[in-house]
């Protein structure tokens, strides 16, 4: 009776602990006498704005590295920088805006000053064809217009934010969505009839939405910074990372989907 | 008068099973142990991470208590849309003879299986400004129903509903119809014996359903994001903010998490759901 209850306890705590063990890195059972290249892991949280143009990168990255698997982690900034400073163990860390980045600088947990290595603008997102004639930032506040902006807590509301109080004019945005992507869905859905949202989101969304430029834009300019996280278990691989984004390759790529050169 | 009696009786032969009962399997403990330290855990580890000297000032901030107004009585109002339309769905589902009543059950089940957030795209690709009726609404009443308050009740009402509909299924099912049927040959017409009988005899069960409902309401997220948005006082409840607070100020959104669970554990403790704690 009393060995069941122990292996019982012991399945359990298992089972927990397998569940919470995803996040490690696996440490794969290659012999020292294999000829082929060491098989490792490069771990990268990266910003989910930073999806499409990171993928591209893997390839090429996995060409250049034989024996490397880079692993993507792609969500909020914020959410990841949190993730950073409760140890969760990673080699780089790509942000979507200074003050996530400062987050992970703060706990000391960067292995080296973060390098800025791209930028992002606010657009206007409009349905196809801009049936309201939007044209500037002003025409955002025409009656009856259904805007939805990002809430100030996230980098897209805090640019959208920043340009109001530098423009004067003030928003009465039907919604503060919680995520840029959420903004963006609300213009895609037809409910909204313009949203506030990167450059690199109307790029994503394709022939959905159409993007409007203003110049007011530019007085918001969201940094994208990269470092090497101070624990890295693989921080040579995460310096030859870091030397591909900020090199001509990453920033080609970067400047495909509408990032700023930094 | 009748139901107090029984009731009584119950509880006395409930006490006579417990003080003459066997006692547990000593492995049942194990596994029991591990699911209550899961469901416990977590909620001491919100505690302990909350910075208590600032709690007070970051639950009387306006954006706070702005959420917990629209959240308090967004709940009420679609507790009693649940009660309301989920009862009587209940009652038809329990007593009505109809072809096709499980696989009208089956549908009535699908906002606790479905994700959330796939209920509010449901509703948005229904109610939303394009969308099968919401189209209809903007262009012959100019009424769009996203990013209001109605919105938020829809959503919540969408998600509550299977939770009333099965406890009053349940005790309607349990209590039977031998009551109704004496109470008819009595010369009670169908209407009078509902209302005399059926209704005090379920009331227990729709009130833990309500109860249910309205917790779950309380701590409704996905369906709300993604069909009523998110905007202070008028869209944004107490779950809105706690997601938006956790991307800039960690402390606020633990402040706000732990009221939740205080709201949540007095909800439970007044209304003391009947079905679910059982004899006492």
């Amino acid at each position: 009776m009393r060995i069941r209850a122990t292996t019982v306890g012991a399945v359990g705590i298992a089972l927990l602990l397998a569940g919470c063990g995803n996040a490690a890195p696996t440490t794969p059972a290659a012999g020292p006498t294999s000829a082929a290249p060491e098989a490792r892991e490069l771990v990268v949280l990266a910003a989910a704005s930073l999806t499409e143009t990171f993928e591209t990168l893997e390839t090429e990255f996995e060409t250049e590295n034989p024996g490397v698997d880079v692993k993507y982690n792609f969500a909020g900034s914020s959410d990841l920088a949190q993730q950073i400073v409760n140890g969760a163990p990673a080699d780089v860390f790509a942000s979507a805006s200074d003050a996530t980045m400062k987050t992970v600088t703060d706990a000391n947990l960067t292995a080296a000053a973060p390098t800025i290595f791209a930028t992002n603008t606010l657009q206007i997102a409009t349905a196809p064809g801009n049936p309201q004639g939007i044209a500037t930032f002003a025409d955002l506040t025409k009656p009856d217009l259904k805007v939805v902006v990002c809430a100030p807590q996230v980098p897209c509301g805090a640019s959208a934010e920043k340009i109001e109080k530098a423009t004067g004019v003030t928003l009465t945005p039907v919604s503060e969505e919680p995520e840029v992507k959420s903004t963006l869905g609300k213009v895609t859905s037809g409910d909204a009839d313009a949203g506030l949202v990167f450059v690199t989101d109307v790029t994503s969304a394709g022939a959905d939405v159409q993007g409007v430029t203003f110049p007011e834009a530019s007085q918001a300019v969201t940094n994208y910074p990269i470092a090497v996280l101070r624990d890295a278990p693989q921080a040579e691989l995460a310096a030859a990372f870091q030397e591909l984004v900020t090199g001509e390759a990453g920033q080609k790529a970067l400047e495909v989907v509408g990032f700023g050169a930094p | 008068m009748t139901s107090a009696l029984t009731g009584k009786r119950r509880d006395d032969e409930r006490r006579r099973d417990h003080e003459f009962g066997v006692g547990l399997p000593p492995l049942l403990w194990v596994p029991a142990g591990l699911a209550f330290a899961l469901i416990a855990l977590p909620v001491v580890g919100l505690a302990i991470r909350a910075d208590w000297p600032r709690v007070p000032e970051l639950l009387l901030s306006g954006s706070a208590l702005d959420a917990l107004r629209l959240s308090l009585v967004t709940a009420a109002i679609s507790t009693t849309l649940c009660i309301v339309f989920g009862g009587p769905l209940a009652v038809v589902l329990a007593r009505g003879r109809l072809a096709g009543l499980s696989v009208l059950r089956s549908v009535v089940l699908l906002p606790l299986v479905l994700p959330p957030v796939v209920g509010g795209l449901a509703l948005l690709f229904l109610l939303g400004r394009t969308g099968l009726l919401g189209r209809g609404l903007d262009l012959w009443f100019g009424v769009t129903i996203p990013f209001s308050t109605t919105a938020v009740v829809l959503a919540q009402t969408f998600v509550a509903l299977p939770f009333l509909v099965v406890s009053t299924e349940g005790a309607l099912r349990t209590a039977g119809q031998r009551y109704e049927a004496v109470a008819a040959t009595l010369g009670a017409s169908p209407g009078l014996a509902f209302r005399r009988v059926t209704v005090p005899l379920v009331l227990p069960g729709l009130a833990s359903g309500a109860v249910l409902a309205f917790a779950r309401c309380l701590g409704e997220f996905g369906a709300t994001i993604a069909f009523a948005g998110s905007l202070q006082g008028t869209t944004r409840t107490l779950p809105l903010l706690v997601y938006l607070e956790r991307e800039s100020d960690v402390d606020a959104a633990v402040a706000l998490s732990l009221l939740l669970v205080v709201v949540a554990v007095a909800v439970i403790a007044v209304a003391r759901p009947r079905g679910v704690e059982g004899s006492r």
